[in-house]
């Protein structure tokens, strides 16, 4: 147990560091830019129409702090961690007065149910599938899945994404392209609006998993092909042990530790598709908001879902790696 | 060298695949040369025709012909990609290296930060980039941002190449007979990990051709500069899809695949040539 103490103390560490330099990495961008970005930005709003004189500025006074131009270059970094830390971005410039938090709290649970169930699946689908395909070489099925998966895996979401669109949208309409639910169902718990939800999310859901399944499936592939001539493998085969149960106990739970890892190294990525997935597909998460946000200029909520997005991608895979010593039993001893 | 390509030629079939594809990749690019009028000209054709003798892949609304402009775009495509390779080459052999051999505390720094790389979604902070700096964004700008970001995971995977190298005994007489850290990090080990750096570049260049793509195609990069996430950007623009001028989205898509899947089956080969079990294997000499 008091390894497994020391191991979650080490996670932490490497938590706060990744929020750390993130959000360093963020105040670093917003500051070595040559433009004004206050002025820029309340132009960029004003310019609409007519805002109260008030308003702009208590507009001007948190852009300011969160761009940190107030004070001196010390009091400026503390203010702007002080935001951070309260979570507070100041009001949306582009839905002007809502707090760019309610914005994040309204779009995240899209993208975590989004992410959440993507990621589940097709890491479920890719390393079983590549458990058998490692496993069972001569498979004909598996094979030719296996080259499906070569040719789709490197293949950048965005692509996917646009030509399910162009497939579902225009040749063969049967599926929902655009938004998270129909218009004119009321959002509540009702089974209508949750039908709508799963409908529209079938083609976001399924680009992301046409990517992810491959990765995972190639990997588990490879893995398992080089468990199976482990001389304790050879073994369990000249004993009698039953198939099943070598591929099942012997082989996929060794090849299973270093795929949970790659989960945990491969969110990062699986969120800037995610990003990229809902801008095509209109659905109202956190990367509609973040690229509409670029859109309008609207500099608190740009910077409020960059950091939610470190601040929580980081947090996932804190949880992964503390789950990690479950599956992996030789990290309790080590740490 | 020689031999080794014949060699992935004659015994791997994805590698032979994946050279095709970037054949054709690269032969396009460089057709942008002959190309009959500047790039950025518009209305130098008639706009919206469909692809025909006179014009093999049609005409975008913008009255430019896909081919001419698909081939500059792949070149500046590539050249991006190959620009973004090769600089973030720099940082991750140099830290992958250097921490895998000395160890010890500068290894636990070094991929302390490394590990931040990693797990740190790099998209939205390449948004807040093209946010801030607007229209100074250009795209050797952006492949300099990416380059430094980008060079985490393949300066992990060389670390774990570097540290078993430096149990190796050819290490322990280079360190006896009086060479430096640097000398026995770039004479000794750089050429042991070159194969896995050539592979890890493909795999880099497809990473950020994605990222570039999808950058350009969201309008977040410097859109003037004709690359084929600009073209699809500006055929979004025009709405072909819905205006029926199919052929300015699917051939760009269709050539970046191509590009994909190439770089990717080249890599992939590459790295099972390396690991000797599985290049017995394929060569029939091996059993599994």
């Amino acid at each position: 147990m008091h390894a497994y103490i020391q191991f979650v103390i080490k996670r932490l560490w490497q938590f706060v560091l990744v929020v750390f330099i993130g959000i360093n990495i963020a105040y670093l961008i917003t500051h070595a830019t040559p433009i004004d970005p206050v002025e820029q930005s309340i132009s960029a709003v004003t310019s609409f129409g007519n805002t109260a004189p008030e308003a702009i500025a208590e507009m001007r006074k948190s852009l300011q702090e969160l761009y940190g131009l107030k004070g001196d270059w010390l009091e400026q970094y503390i203010s702007f961690w002080r935001r951070i830390l309260r979570a507070d971005f100041g009001p949306s410039l582009s839905a002007f007065p809502t707090p760019v938090t309610d914005l994040i709290a309204r779009a995240l649970p899209w993208t975590f149910g989004l992410l959440f169930f993507t990621t589940l699946v097709s890491w479920g689908i890719g390393n079983g599938l590549g458990a058998l395909a490692g496993y069972y070489r001569d498979s004909r099925k598996l094979k030719a899945f296996g080259i499906l998966a070569m040719g789709l895996h490197p293949v950048p979401y965005y692509i996917v994404a646009l030509l399910l669109m162009i497939v579902f949208g225009f040749v063969w309409p049967i599926l929902p392209i655009t938004g998270g639910s129909a218009m004119d169902v009321r959002q509540g718990w009702n089974w209508q609006f949750i039908e709508s939800v799963l409908l529209h999310s079938v083609l976001p859901a399924m680009s992301l998993i046409m990517i992810g399944v491959g990765s995972w499936f190639l990997g588990m592939r490879s893995l398992v092909s080089n468990i199976i001539t482990e001389d304790y493998v050879i073994y369990a085969e000249i004993g009698g042990v039953a198939q099943n149960r070598i591929l099942r106990s012997y082989i996929v739970r060794n090849a299973l530790a270093p795929q949970v890892t790659g989960l945990a190294m491969s969110l990062g990525g699986v969120f800037n598709g995610a990003v990229i997935t809902e801008k095509i597909f209109g659905y109202p998460g956190l990367g509609t908001l973040l690229v509409d946000g670029v859109y309008a200029g609207d500099y608190g909520l740009v910077l409020g879902v960059t950091s939610i997005a470190i601040i929580g991608v980081s947090f996932s895979v804190l949880v992964i790696d503390l789950i990690y010593p479950l599956i992996d039993p030789r990290v309790q001893v080590q740490a | 060298m020689k031999r080794i390509v014949l060699d992935l030629l004659k015994y791997n079939s994805e590698f032979r695949l994946g050279v095709f594809l970037i054949s054709i990749v690269v032969v396009m690019a460089g057709l942008s040369f002959f190309s009959p009028y500047p790039p950025n000209d518009v209305y130098v054709v008639a706009p919206d025709v469909p692809p025909s003798f006179a014009n093999w892949l049609g005409t975008t609304s913008r009255g430019q012909d896909v081919f001419w402009q698909l081939t500059i775009a792949i070149r500046n495509t590539l050249g991006f990609g190959l620009l973004v390779a090769l600089l973030s080459r720099v940082i991750s052999i140099t830290i992958g290296l250097l921490s895998g051999y000395l160890g010890g505390w500068v290894d636990r720094l070094l991929m302390a930060v490394n590990d931040t790389f990693i797990v740190i979604p790099l998209f939205p902070i390449l948004i807040l980039f093209y946010f801030v700096l607007r229209d100074s964004m250009s795209t050797v700008l952006l492949a300099v941002i990416m380059s430094s970001l980008g060079w985490a995971y393949d300066s992990r995977l060389i670390r774990s190449v570097a540290m078993s190298l430096k149990t190796r005994e050819f290490t322990g007489t280079s360190v006896f007979s009086g060479m430096t850290t640097f000398e026995i990090i770039s004479r000794e080990h750089l050429p042991y990990v070159l194969p896995i750096i050539f592979s890890t570049t493909l795999n880099n260049m497809n990473w950020s051709i994605g990222l570039e793509v999808t950058l350009a195609v969201l309008g977040f990069m410097d859109i003037n500069t004709p690359t084929i996430g600009g073209m699809i950007y500006w055929a979004n623009q025009h709405t072909a899809i819905v205006a029926g001028v199919w052929w300015w989205i699917i051939f760009p898509v269709l050539l970046v695949v191509a590009t994909f899947v190439g770089l990717y089956l080249i890599a992939v080969s590459i790295n099972e040539y390396i690991d000797p079990r599985s290049r017995l294997a394929r060569m029939g000499g091996g059993h599994s």
